[in-house]
């Protein structure tokens, strides 16, 4: 077992497998993830956990990670060691969890080289498994993570009752510990204001609707991720199922709406799109959340080809990179809001006049 | 789950039906307290919020109950059950037995079953009651020796390598 240590610096340069918006549908879907909730039986959750027994639960899960993972190209990081504003950007990436990144004490987490799969340690539960994929492709991600699952639950013993099946910190997870989202992007349903009618079915059929980073977060970017609430009682390909069946419907209704808007308000749609990447390409200084507001209207612009000259590729990496933990990863240096703010204008020049070196502003 | 006004856990599921349909919340205590309270602002918050938590939650009629129910802990981890509802996690596998009742309810209420039907372990305890008693004997050997009882602490460690199949010295 051989363990690497992963290279922060160049893979703030990279960019994620699941962002490369190749998968099916993925004009609207940007990603299909699926995560399992694990706990060692032997152990206490961790609310309860002592620093003692966190070390020997990271120590124990880690070799069964790594031993499980030689097929997987793991990379294993410390995150009690790491930098605030190294964990900060693990959270960015949707490699860890925002409350991963916050919690104290001995935690890590194993990423593959193409950032599909992350194993975190010591989060909510002792294990947390995400497997991430580009576009509509949910069946393809639970294969792959029933696979991950059964490595890993040859090297340890976790807690499971044959009446509650896996069992968990939060009963809320309880029974498969699965949780199953697809991230969309809904700029039209948004403009035209249909998007509270979607949530409210939704939520009628038991799906949880979430922002951008999950749990507490705000739908930045008119992103949103739909996910199963219920996790006992049926099982992990019904829950895919009980997922992937409604995201035809809601990709169909934002198609509509985009039809729609293109029929009914042509010049008022393009002039949107227009002005937004125009914004974008000459902004001096400018936040993260207009950053995210404005590429959401270019990233439809482009959907529709009333912008030619950029890729979605280009566009999910923008929405990833000008993130504040990015930024200054990809910068070299920590940067106060003001000079965040300098950067992430400078960069989003930088990537979207590339070609035409129309850029007015300074260059480093 | 989180809260759905902060970012702390959810520890109440509240059903409200007074607007016609059934609306679901889940709340933290501090934001389920503000929400029962908020309609009526000058009654004594106390007895109402006691009666519609024990309510919501289903787990007794009086706040008596309610109140010997918080008081309840599970003997392995040792967390009470009011811990659990103020911060929304259990403490360890055997208090989805020892709060069996309490949490059934909770499940059906969370899950609308509370049968499992899916995946298995492909490596299952050999005994379930070796992995509850190792929980139990790590937090006593911590208490030991946080109390300097070095002496109970290392019968404890030899109890432990005794269940996991170590050396007995």
């Amino acid at each position: 077992m051989v363990e690497r240590q992963l290279d922060l610096e160049s893979l703030a340069r990279r960019c994620g497998e699941w962002l490369r918006g190749t998968g099916p549908q993925s004009d609207i879907v940007m990603s299909s993830r699926i995560r399992l909730a694990r706990n060692l039986a032997e152990f206490p959750f961790i609310s309860r956990a002592t620093a003692v027994d966190r070390n020997e639960i990271e120590q124990t899960l880690r070799g069964a990670v790594l031993g499980a993972g030689s097929a997987l190209r793991l990379d294993y990081l410390d995150v009690n060691l790491l930098e605030g504003i190294d964990r900060q950007f693990l959270v960015e990436r949707q490699l860890i969890s925002r409350e991963h990144a916050e919690s104290e004490g001995a935690r890590g987490v194993a990423i593959d080289s193409g950032e599909q799969v992350s194993l975190m340690i010591n989060e909510e539960d002792h294990l947390r498994i995400q497997v991430m994929h580009s576009g509509l492709d949910l069946r393809n991600a639970w294969a792959e993570m029933s696979r991950i699952d059964d490595l890993v639950g040859e090297r340890a013993t976790y807690a499971f009752s044959e009446k509650l099946g896996y069992l968990t910190a939060c009963p809320t997870n309880v029974g498969t510990g699965m949780r199953v989202s697809v991230m969309l992007h809904l700029p039209a349903l948004v403009l035209t204001r249909q998007i509270e009618k979607v949530f409210r079915s939704l939520q009628k059929i038991n799906l949880a609707v979430r922002g951008l980073y999950g749990e507490g977060s705000q739908a930045m970017g008119d992103f949103y991720q739909i996910s199963n609430q219920i996790t006992l009682g049926k099982s992990e390909e019904q829950l895919v199922e009980q997922v992937g069946d409604v995201v035809p419907f809601i990709i169909d209704y934002e198609r509509r709406a985009r039809e729609a808007l293109i029929k009914e308000s042509h010049e008022n749609l393009h002039d949107r799109v227009s002005r937004a990447y125009g914004i974008l390409r000459t902004a001096q200084t400018i936040s993260s959340e207009e950053t995210m507001h404005l590429l959401s209207s270019v990233r439809m612009g482009v959907n529709l080809g009333l912008i030619n000259d950029l890729e979605i590729p280009t566009i999910n990496q923008l929405f990833i990179h000008t993130q504040p933990a990015h930024l200054q990863k990809l910068r070299g240096v920590e940067l106060d809001t003001a000079d965040r703010n300098i950067e992430r204008a400078r960069y989003l020049r930088r990537h979207l006049n590339k070609d035409d070196g129309r850029d007015t502003g300074q260059q480093n | 789950m989180k809260c759905q006004k902060c970012e702390k856990p959810a520890t109440f599921h509240i059903t409200e039906l007074t607007s016609g349909k059934p609306q679901e919340l889940h709340l933290c205590e501090e934001c389920a307290r503000e929400y029962l309270t908020q309609p009526e602002g000058n009654e004594a918050p106390a007895p109402g919020l006691a009666g519609q938590l024990a309510q919501h939650l289903a787990v007794g009629q009086t706040a008596q109950e309610l109140a010997r129910l918080d008081q309840q802990s599970c003997p392995v981890c040792g967390i009470t059950f009011f811990d659990f509802r103020n911060k929304g996690r259990l403490g360890c596998p055997h208090d989805y037995v020892c709060f069996q009742a309490e949490l059934e309810k909770l499940l059906l209420n969370i899950h609308g079953e509370t049968q499992h039907v899916g995946k298995r372990p492909r490596r299952t305890p050999v005994d379930t009651d070796d992995q509850t008693q190792l929980i139990r004997l790590r937090r006593e050997m911590k208490e030991a020796i946080d109390d300097e009882h070095y002496e109970r602490a290392s019968e404890l460690r030899d109890q432990m390598r005794k269940i996991k199949g170590g050396p007995d010295q």
